[in-house]
């Protein structure tokens, strides 16, 4: 008997589409000290697809996807990518823009630079992929700006930034934590325009998105949790009030979102 | 005298002591580079300390041994395992507890500093310790170093930037944004440890030159100092290697010039030396620059506002502002525009139009990016383009 199989989701049979899905997770559970961060989740991610990822704070949004790529150890559960172990050169990872120190000795073509270290290696030579890399900034329009300190970027143009280095790898599958927050709308519709023109080459999308007006616009489906997964499917169908008054424990009433 | 010393022409003891540190100078400032990009500077003052408990405990087992209890290979062994066990301490006490990094660190090195304090007292009242003259690795003391003494530092700090070149890639990746690195398969922990492992080799390496309390200073010192020069990690980590190179140097046949001088000490002073340079006349990061650029960008900000408040016909309070108009022969000391004046006015007027359009229309999107209020309107659009802009101008507004 296969572990996945012992893996239930609130009694239910799991779907069994997790082998055609680029990233499907079981029964994950992480936790930073005594009580989880998030609790036996299982998410089947659609190929193909934009997914928001939508909860209130603390709901462990960022930490799902951290331990999808790793970055932190879950203390049960598993992820797989088209039924096998998942291969981190395949995804693109985008943190929050606030995880790193702006004022870093890097400029901006640099950070690009970086998206291509799983490619060339740690001591492969960078020098004929500059061009590459400057053709994904001009993709979310920062070319021009490529040898700038990145402290002396906006907010938008850093979120932009890290979105071309996530381009750079030319991953199938991206993973991007908050790509809208503390962005302008102007700097939000040029991200939002590079997400769905990677879905629409085939590739799948998933973020952690807080703005829960815009879900079903930029969305195709939608992942709901709050530290246990709330619901899941296409945003027409799982979007509803219902739902999310139960994922944010009914404080959205008053909040008239 | 000290042109003797920096070219090694003060005998066979100083220039061993010289070439020791320079290269000591430049691994320590190559390895400290990533400790400061990390932020964990502090981390090398509690190797340090914690690798004064194995100098003692060395000497005592060899001389238990019956070996020599100054064996420089012996001692500095026991100074890397003691210094080992102090980062294990501190990564315990960090991970498994709730005390910050900076609470581990202030706990690994007092202890560890007092129970080697201890152990040295002991050794002195022991028979065979009175002349083992452990207190040099308090603070460095090259008077009787060795032929293999030196080469040890040699090859030491040789084997440290070889490591360094390999995995600076890496190291700075880590340093910026550790979750990416993580992401992409970088196994983040065990670079996190290389980088340990590198400052652990030099602060051993560099016991006999520098001493444990100093080495912290050849670490951060050159990295700080190179952060003023420049805004890429690589050539940070070039410059520290030559501002630590240059003041072991310069410290080392400062020291041999003169009787008495401590060479150590005298090195970490020649480097802050180093950093208060480039903390005042950097360009770009220092803080004269940082001063110049300010008074220069005021006084284009009074300019141009005078200028577009003569061309406006609106009075001009500020006497900074009259009086840089009148400096540059734009208004006489009542105010009233001369005629140069007159013409600087109606051009900062139609570029303020110009930047007006650029600002408002997509096509301009690039370029609108770069407006700060005072850049002149030729130096980032073309002829072609300012002639766009002029036609925009007079159209009506787009929608």
């Amino acid at each position: 008997m296969s572990p996945l199989e012992l893996v239930r989701d609130h009694g239910e049979a799991v779907a069994d589409a997790w082998q055609d899905s680029p990233l499907a997770i079981r029964g994950l559970t992480v936790s930073y000290g005594q009580s989880p961060a998030i609790f036996s989740v299982d998410a089947t991610f659609e190929a193909g697809k934009m997914t928001a990822i939508v909860g209130p704070n603390g709901a462990g949004k960022s930490t799902l996807l951290k331990a999808s790529l790793g970055i932190v150890k879950p203390l049960a559960g598993q992820v797989t990518s088209f039924g096998q172990p998942l291969a981190q050169a395949r995804v693109a990872y985008v943190p929050q823009r606030a995880s790193v120190d702006w004022d870093f000795p890097v400029r901006v073509i640099d950070v690009v630079l970086m998206g291509l270290y799983s490619e060339v290696g740690l001591l492969g030579r960078l020098r004929g992929l500059r061009a590459r890399a400057v053709e994904c900034l001009e993709r979310v329009g920062m070319d021009g700006f490529a040898e700038r300190q990145i402290g002396q970027l906006s907010g938008g143009q850093q979120q932009r930034v890290f979105l071309a280095r996530a381009l750079a790898q030319g991953a199938d599958l991206y993973l991007l934590d908050e790509p809208f927050a503390g962005v302008d709308a102007a700097t939000e519709r040029a991200i939002i325009a590079v997400l769905q023109e990677l879905r629409d080459a085939g590739k799948t999308v998933v973020a952690v998105h807080h703005d829960l007006a815009t879900v079903p616009e930029y969305f195709d489906n939608v992942l709901m949790i709050n530290v246990r997964k709330m619901a899941e499917g296409p945003v027409a169908q799982v979007f509803t009030d219902k739902a999310l008054d139960e994922t944010y424990g009914g404080r959205l009433a008053t909040a008239g979102a | 005298m000290i042109l003797d010393g920096l070219t090694f022409q003060l005998g066979y003891n100083a220039s061993l002591v010289t070439l020791g540190a320079i290269l000591l100078g430049i691994a320590a400032a190559a390895t400290g580079t990533f400790l400061f990009l990390r932020k964990r500077a502090l981390v090398s003052d509690a190797i340090s300390h914690a690798t004064l408990p194995g100098v003692g405990l060395a000497f005592i087992v060899m001389v238990a041994l019956g070996l020599d209890g100054r064996s420089l290979p012996g001692l500095l062994l026991g100074s890397a395992l003691s210094a080992v066990l102090g980062l294990a301490c501190v990564a315990y006490l960090t991970r498994a507890t709730r005390l910050g990094e900076d609470a581990a660190i202030g706990a690994v090195l007092s202890v560890f500093f007092g129970v080697g304090v201890v152990l040295l007292t002991v050794i002195q009242t022991m028979q065979t310790g009175r002349q083992a003259g452990l207190e040099g690795f308090l603070l460095g003391s090259t008077a009787g170093m060795l032929f293999a003494d030196a080469v040890m530092i040699a090859v030491g700090g040789a084997v440290v930037l070889g490591l360094v070149l390999v995995l600076q890639r890496a190291m700075t990746l880590v340093a910026f944004d550790p979750g990416y690195a993580e992401s992409i398969g970088l196994p983040v922990a065990r670079i996190d440890w290389a980088i340990m492992g590198l400052v652990l080799a030099v602060t051993v390496v560099g016991l006999k030159v520098v001493g444990l309390i100093l080495i912290v200073a050849l670490l951060i010192i050159p990295a700080v100092a190179a952060r003023f020069w420049t805004d890429r990690a690589v050539h940070v980590v070039l410059i520290a290697g030559a501002i630590g190179g240059a003041s072991g140097w310069i410290g080392a046949a400062l020291s041999a010039s003169a009787p008495d001088l401590p060479t150590g000490p005298i090195i970490v002073l020649v480097a802050f030396g180093a950093f208060v340079l480039s903390l005042l006349v950097a360009p770009g990061r220092g803080v004269l620059a940082a001063v110049l650029r300010h008074v220069s960008f005021q006084r284009r900000v009074h300019v141009r506002q005078g200028l577009l408040a003569l061309a406006t016909g609106q009075p001009i309070y500020e006497p900074l502002t009259l009086r840089l108009l009148g400096r540059a022969g734009y208004a006489r000391a009542d105010g009233v525009a001369t005629e140069a004046g007159q013409g600087a006015a109606a051009k900062a007027l139609r570029d303020e139009a110009r930047w007006d359009v650029v600002r408002r229309h997509e096509a301009f999107a690039g370029t609108a990016a770069l407006y700060d209020g005072l850049r002149e309107i030729e130096s980032v659009l073309t002829a072609d383009q300012i002639a766009e802009v002029d036609r925009l101008i007079g159209a009506p507004e787009a929608v």
